[in-house]
């Protein structure tokens, strides 16, 4: 089949499953207490004039993230879920009031399905891995368990705040910031001296210091047993990801960089091409979330290869959220083959040109 | 258009991340300069050693000798740079075309890096104070007026990290003697500034310096910050609040403003009109853009007469192109420095007491398309409470101030260059003790005249040496 074709296969399948979860959410016998309250105070129906994808970018607002972090969870719990115990999950490493995203199964689906696309020369099936980085209400510490499992394995976890690590940076505390940096690099070499590891799943910046600590004691990631890493979090831009596979990874460990988050899921990474000189390019899970990266004025998406702010729809039977404006910016590429829908490359916090942003170390 | 690499310790290392460098006035791309990543150097760090060694495998007389070699180059050579090559005219050129500074300041300032090259032998001589230079490669040794007492200088760091900015192209002249003491170099240039660290490397690599003691990494803040992490011994350029981050760090050597002043004595203000060619040159030449640029003139009485005289001089001072031999004045080439840099002037001007003495020869302020120019300014102050009264700004401007001989030492603040007209010996024995005092002229010089024999704001063998207790037996001293 063509890319052109399967191109136009994805779009019908993304209008028809616009209409499917519009349906569900905005029914009274199965949508959520929020979307039905939300549609009631609407001069038009979602139910009747949602007929496509496109119809959803055109008639709905942008999602406020006020609504995730003022509203208790159960507003939007559908019907069908009534009764049934949910994850609180939260994103993200800003401080004050979370937003906070409830759910049962997304979370497996997405990493299910990413596993995949993983080889099983660099990421072996019944072994070991570790996670390093955010747990605690997040959903990714789940998640990577179930990706985890998924493949036969399990996984070692080393915790960080993120909240912590950015309010020591604003603060002008560097040297707490780096002494708590330490603390996670010394906890997870000290599990994969003493383990078997394969795979590790962190940061750009604690995959720097925990290569950069195998090799001040004369060995390297590779020599640790490592075989395959996932990176995501913070951006990544082609110098640094060549950086990282070039001389952390050696060539020889498997790269897999990700981008996901609570409200989303997780996208997939365009495989790498000699022509994509080290850029990385991201896949939404579509048709269950949709990337957009549109110019916030104007709502229409941008150029190929233009820059723009990311926008998030979000379309499951546990949750759906239009149009939510992400605080990344990226560029725009096409459809490839084997994901035939638009991705965002390049990502990065919205503004970075303009003024100075606090990742951290996350 | 250049292309210019990283160089990881003399190796060119072509990023993907890359800069570019325009023509402040054309918006021309004079060159893309490959960015760093921090972690270039994090894992470079890890052969710092091998420059020191390399280094070492040279004695330090010929060393000196190549460094001699490499100012020929570096002031008349045309020599690789990037993907391309560079003559003296294109390097002047470029130079001006990227910081601002008028092309014959640029040109001016490579006979300084040239000067101090080629006299390298007397600097070192005068920085170590005699010393046998061999005792620096060694480690230890023994000097012929004392030869029972072993001498022992061991270097801190094997590479010295250098912080560098963009607008000040002089600043150079600090860095050049650390090759031939058998130190390595770590560069992260300014922005606007990568033309003479990576021609000074060129023309040092030419020389026979080995290209291995040498690494260029330019990049944002935190480029300088893994710079300041990284190396045992650093030395940064950068505003009041950088000199105060780093305060009390051993390891670290700020250069900041300089806030350099002319005091005249009580016992000879009364001839203050002598002096005037002597203040005028002290704040507009190289375009006031110096630490060692004078931007206060204190004195117990004549001071509105003074601002009137020194502005009647160089308040007139046009705005000229670049090229032109009379141009005097460089452009602030960083979009809206020199707008931020005037509304606080004019703020301060608002104060009681304070006075705009430039005001009637003009607008000061020129905007341009891609720059913007300011005008020598000249204020004053009727007292040194003023918030104006000790301030400091990249271009011609200084404050004159009205303040009794004998409040000045505590009111001055810190002050790089103190050139204070007098023949009041017991004051100037009061000046010789004043420890806010760096540099220290006594008598009607400039506070620009420098003599390249003696140290600018610490001595750079000190910090990059440390002398120390060293005791061994008589034969394997003589060794």
């Amino acid at each position: 089949m063509s890319l052109e074709e399967k191109v136009k296969l994805a779009a019908e399948a993304l209008d028809a499953r616009a209409v499917e979860m519009v349906k569900w959410h905005f029914s009274p016998q199965t949508g959520c207490k929020f979307w039905l309250e939300w549609a009631d105070k609407q001069d038009w129906n979602p139910l009747e004039e949602i007929k496509s994808f496109s119809d959803i970018s055109n008639k709905f607002p942008n999602f406020q993230d006020e609504w995730l972090r003022d509203l208790q969870p159960e507003v939007w719990v559908p019907k069908e879920y009534e009764g049934i115990p949910f994850n609180i999950f939260e994103t993200g490493g800003t401080t004050g009031m979370p937003k906070q995203r409830i759910g049962w199964d997304d979370y497996k689906v997405d990493y299910s399905e990413f596993s995949e696309t993983l080889t099983d020369e660099h990421f072996p099936r019944n072994h070991y891995w570790i996670m390093v980085g955010p747990t605690g209400p997040r959903r990714l510490r789940l998640a990577i368990e179930h990706l985890a499992n998924v493949r036969g394995c399990s996984c070692y976890f080393v915790d960080l705040d993120p909240r912590w690590v950015k309010r020591l940076i604003k603060n002008g505390q560097g040297d707490q910031a780096k002494a708590y940096m330490e603390h996670v690099v010394d906890q997870a070499t000290t599990i994969m001296k003493h383990r078997e590891v394969s795979a590790v799943f962190t940061t750009p910046k604690l995959l720097e210091a925990i290569a950069e600590r195998f090799e001040a004691e004369g060995s390297s990631l590779y020599d640790a047993g490592v075989r395959g890493v996932f990176c995501g979090g913070t951006t990544m831009n082609p110098q640094y990801t060549r950086f990282l596979m070039e001389e952390l990874l050696e060539n020889k460990i498997g790269f897999v960089p990700t981008y996901g988050n609570t409200l989303m899921g997780l996208a997939k990474h365009k495989p790498f091409e000699p022509e994509d000189n080290f850029s990385i390019t991201y896949h939404a899970p579509q048709p269950r979330a949709v990337l957009r990266v549109v110019n916030p004025d104007t709502n229409e998406p941008v150029e190929y290869d233009e820059w723009g702010r990311v926008e998030l729809t979000t379309m499951t039977k546990e949750f759906f959220m239009p149009r939510f404006l992400e605080r990344d910016e990226a560029k725009r590429r096409p459809p490839i083959d084997p994901y035939p829908w638009d991705g965002v490359a390049e990502v990065r916090p919205f503004g970075a040109m303009q003024k100075k942003i606090v990742e951290g170390v996350y | 258009m250049i292309n210019i690499p990283v160089l990881r310790w003399g190796e060119p290392y072509q990023s993907l991340d890359q800069n570019e460098v325009v023509h402040f006035r054309t918006g021309e791309t004079l060159a893309k300069v490959g960015q760093a990543n921090p972690g270039l150097l994090a894992r470079d760090m890890r052969k710092a050693h091998r420059a020191r060694e390399v280094l070492r495998e040279i004695p330090i007389p010929e060393l000196v000798d190549m460094t001699k070699k490499a100012a020929d180059l570096f002031l008349k050579a045309t020599l690789p740079l990037g993907d391309g090559e560079q003559s003296p005219d294109d390097f002047a050129r470029q130079q001006s075309a990227s910081t601002g500074l008028p092309e014959h300041m640029t040109k001016f300032n490579m006979e300084k890096n040239h000067f101090v090259l080629t006299n390298m032998d007397q600097i070192l001589d005068a920085l170590t104070r005699g010393l046998d230079l061999d005792i620096l490669s060694r480690g230890y040794g023994v000097e012929a007026r004392k030869p029972d007492l072993p001498l022992s200088y061991q270097a801190q760091s094997p590479v010295l990290g250098m912080v560098l900015p963009s607008n000040s192209p002089g600043v150079h002249t600090l860095w050049l003697p650390v090759i031939p003491m058998q130190i390595g170099l770590v560069l992260k240039p300014g922005p606007q500034e990568p033309w003479t660290p990576y021609r000074m490397a060129a023309a040092f690599v030419e020389a026979g310096i080995p290209r291995e003691c040498i690494g260029i990494y330019p990049g944002g803040g935190e480029m300088g910050a893994e710079v300041v992490n990284r190396c045992g011994r650093v030395m940064i350029f950068g505003s009041a609040q950088t000199v105060q981050h780093y305060s009390g760090n051993a390891n670290v050597q700020v250069h900041g403003p300089g806030y350099s002043k002319i005091l005249l004595g009580d016992d000879l203000v009364d001839q203050w009109e002598d002096h005037i060619d002597l203040m005028v040159d002290s704040i507009y030449k190289n375009s006031g853009r110096g630490c060692i640029n004078c931007s206060g003139i204190w004195a117990s009485r004549h001071t509105k007469e003074i601002a009137e005289a020194i502005a009647e001089r160089i308040g007139p001072i046009e705005v000229k192109d670049p090229e032109d031999p009379e141009a005097g004045l460089a452009a602030f080439t960083v979009d809206g420095q020199a707008e931020a840099i005037w509304g606080m002037i004019e703020e301060g001007c608002s104060e009681d007491g304070v006075t705009h003495v430039t005001a009637k020869h003009g607008d000061r302020l020129e905007s341009m398309e891609r720059c913007a120019y300011i005008r020598p300014t000249i204020l004053h102050c009727d007292s040194p409470d003023r918030k104006m009264a000790n301030t400091e700004y990249m271009y011609p401007f200084a404050s004159v101030v009205e303040c009794p001989q004998e409040q000045m030492l505590e009111k001055i603040g810190h002050t790089l260059v103190v050139s204070a007209i007098t023949e009041d010996e017991a004051w100037a024995a009061q000046l010789a003790d004043a420890t806010n005092v760096d540099r220290l002229n006594i008598g009607p010089l400039p506070t620009i005249a420098l003599n390249w024999l003696q140290p600018h704001e610490g001595n750079l063998v000190d910090f990059l040496f440390r002398a120390r207790a060293y005791q061994t037996t008589p034969a394997r001293m003589g060794t």
